[in-house]
């Protein structure tokens, strides 16, 4: 099945009704977005609220068990090779291989995307993301963050039109971590791709993201600009907005 | 080509892995020459016992011995490479970027196919030098052998990875265990009538049994048995088609029950 619009046209990620009960447990229940092009997004809510399983949903890797996923217009059920082409995700629940060099990784990637020249497309994603001094190191040598940077360079590598993102700074120290928001930032701008970033740094997600979906108990609570949904709950920061709909009942939602 | 291009990449892994580090390489090759030394040994040792030259008969255990570590190498080629992706934690990776299960699983055949041939030069060579038997004098039927055994190997190691996918890290010795649960059956040392009556319908269901009845006839009577290898063939499409399919299901339900995302943890 082709893409509904035309692929230009479409949005870069599309959901609709979807759902992902195991069991008799509702993980993710009927959630309907879409993700325009050039849009940072962020997806928050507690532990266990479905930001993992609606992410996995989206790359495919779990299937819903009701709904569909378009990306850029080609249901990733159906049309998943044309779409995964086309994005690209990083995670701390992955790695890639340790005792690979981190330009060996770099490469295998690039030619799994069909990036062409996968050699100098390495160098220059590494050189981007200040990795280039790691290129010969194998990849299980590097700190926790020099590792989440090359997860993110293995992430950026096909130039990707959605980018997914879970915890991108989880384990960067303070500088790096603004470093890697201000490169996000800029490639964002430059490329005009749209990201989706699963996140608890509220800082991260008030300076990054124009959106905010938060979720919790696997529904759609809110779905508003950040200094939108702070004048709603009358906080000052996201962090008092989380922490609020965290808390709160399902009634004091409703209301 | 971009195919082709994907499923280069996936060797190249393999292979860089293997070229950049001695002990993967020697683990390749060490257990086929132990198996071929200790089998060669006892033969040895057997026959200067009862004092009969029994050539006939060691050439056909020895050229069973190698063969059976094809079927191994070729299972534990595909079996490993794959568990590579589920302890480095990869796997969730690999199934998002535009690679397809179909190029995966054809990529690490290509590996497993390279793996065996490296694992088995030396053993080969082995047997030539130390104990007298050529396993190229099985001549043009050799060729056709190997490629029933490492289909076999194949089809058991997709059996196993479909396991692993689904059930997680828990299911890891599969591959291990299936091929020793099946060896009895498999007819490898002995012929299938020695088997109780009850299991040779289970060895005449196994493509190896049919495989190894057709060396025991080429090695000892010099005549190749084509009704034995036409059942080995048609055999392993079914096993392979099974293995395939059995594999399909199983990343099918892990995508159904999320088991994905917690795959190598």
């Amino acid at each position: 099945m082709g893409p509904s619009t035309g692929p230009n046209a479409a949005p870069a990620a599309e959901a609709v009704g979807l759902t992902k009960i195991y069991g008799g447990f509702t993980a993710v229940n009927s959630l309907s977005f879409q993700l325009a092009r050039g849009e940072t997004t962020a997806l928050l809510g507690g532990n266990g609220a479905g930001k993992t399983t609606t992410i996995a949903m989206m790359l495919g890797l779990t299937r819903p068990s009701a709904g569909a996923v378009r990306i850029l217009g080609y249901d990733i059920a159906a049309d998943g090779a044309k779409a995964r082409a086309r994005m690209n995700f990083q995670s701390p629940y992955v790695d890639l291989p340790k005792r690979l060099t981190v330009r060996r990784n770099l490469m295998v990637y690039a030619r799994l995307y069909g990036v062409p020249r996968p050699k100098e497309a390495a160098e220059a994603i590494a050189e981007r993301l200040r990795l280039s001094e790691h290129l010969k190191k194998p990849t299980g040598a590097l700190s926790a963050g020099q590792a989440t940077r090359v997860g993110l360079a293995k992430a950026l590598i096909n130039d990707p039109e959605l980018l997914l993102l879970d915890e991108p700074t989880a384990s960067l120290d303070p500088d790096s971590a603004d470093w890697v928001r201000s490169e996000l930032e800029a490639w964002r701008a430059r490329t005009g791709a749209a990201i989706l970033m699963a996140s608890h740094n509220m800082g991260e997600v008030e300076r990054l993201a124009g959106r905010v979906l938060m979720m919790k108990a696997g529904r759609i609570v809110d779905d508003a600009k950040p200094s939108e949904l702070l004048q709603k709950y009358g906080r000052g920061t996201l962090e008092e907005v989380f922490l609020h709909v965290a808390r709160s009942s399902g009634e004091e939602d409703a209301a | 080509m971009s195919a082709l291009n994907r499923i280069y990449a996936l060797i190249e892994r393999q292979w860089v892995l293997i070229g950049g580090s001695w002990p993967r390489l020697v683990d390749l090759f060490y257990w086929p020459l132990v198996q071929i030394s200790v089998w060669g040994l006892i033969q040895m040792h057997v026959f200067a016992e009862v004092q009969s030259p029994g050539t006939v008969v060691l050439a056909a255990v020895l050229g069973a011995v190698l063969l059976w570590d094809v079927t191994w190498r070729s299972q534990l080629g595909l079996s490993l490479a794959y568990m590579e992706e589920i302890w480095s934690r990869n796997l969730g990776n690999l199934l998002v970027s535009p690679l397809s299960p179909a190029e995966l699983i054809s990529s690490l055949m290509a590996v497993s196919v390279m793996k065996t041939f490296i694992a088995m030069i030396p053993a080969v060579l082995v047997a030539a030098v130390f104990f007298g038997f050529n396993l190229f004098t099985v001549g043009l039927a050799l060729p056709l052998f190997v490629l029933n055994l490492v289909a076999f190997g194949w089809s058991i190691s997709l059996v196993a990875a479909g396991l692993v996918t689904r059930y997680g890290q828990g299911a890891q010795d599969m591959p291990w265990a299936l091929m020793f649960g099946i060896t009895p059956f498999c007819a490898v040392y002995y012929p299938v009538e020695v088997l109780p009556d009850l299991l040779q319908p289970v060895a005449m269901a196994l493509p190896p049994a049919h495989i190894f009845e057709g060396l025991r006839a080429l090695i000892n009577e010099g005549a190749l048995e084509f009704a034995a290898l036409g059942w080995a063939f048609a055999l392993n499409v079914v096993w392979l088609g099974g293995g395939v399919l059995l594999y399909a299901w199983m990343l099918r339900s892990a995508r159904a029950r999320g088991a994905l995302t917690q795959i190598g943890e």
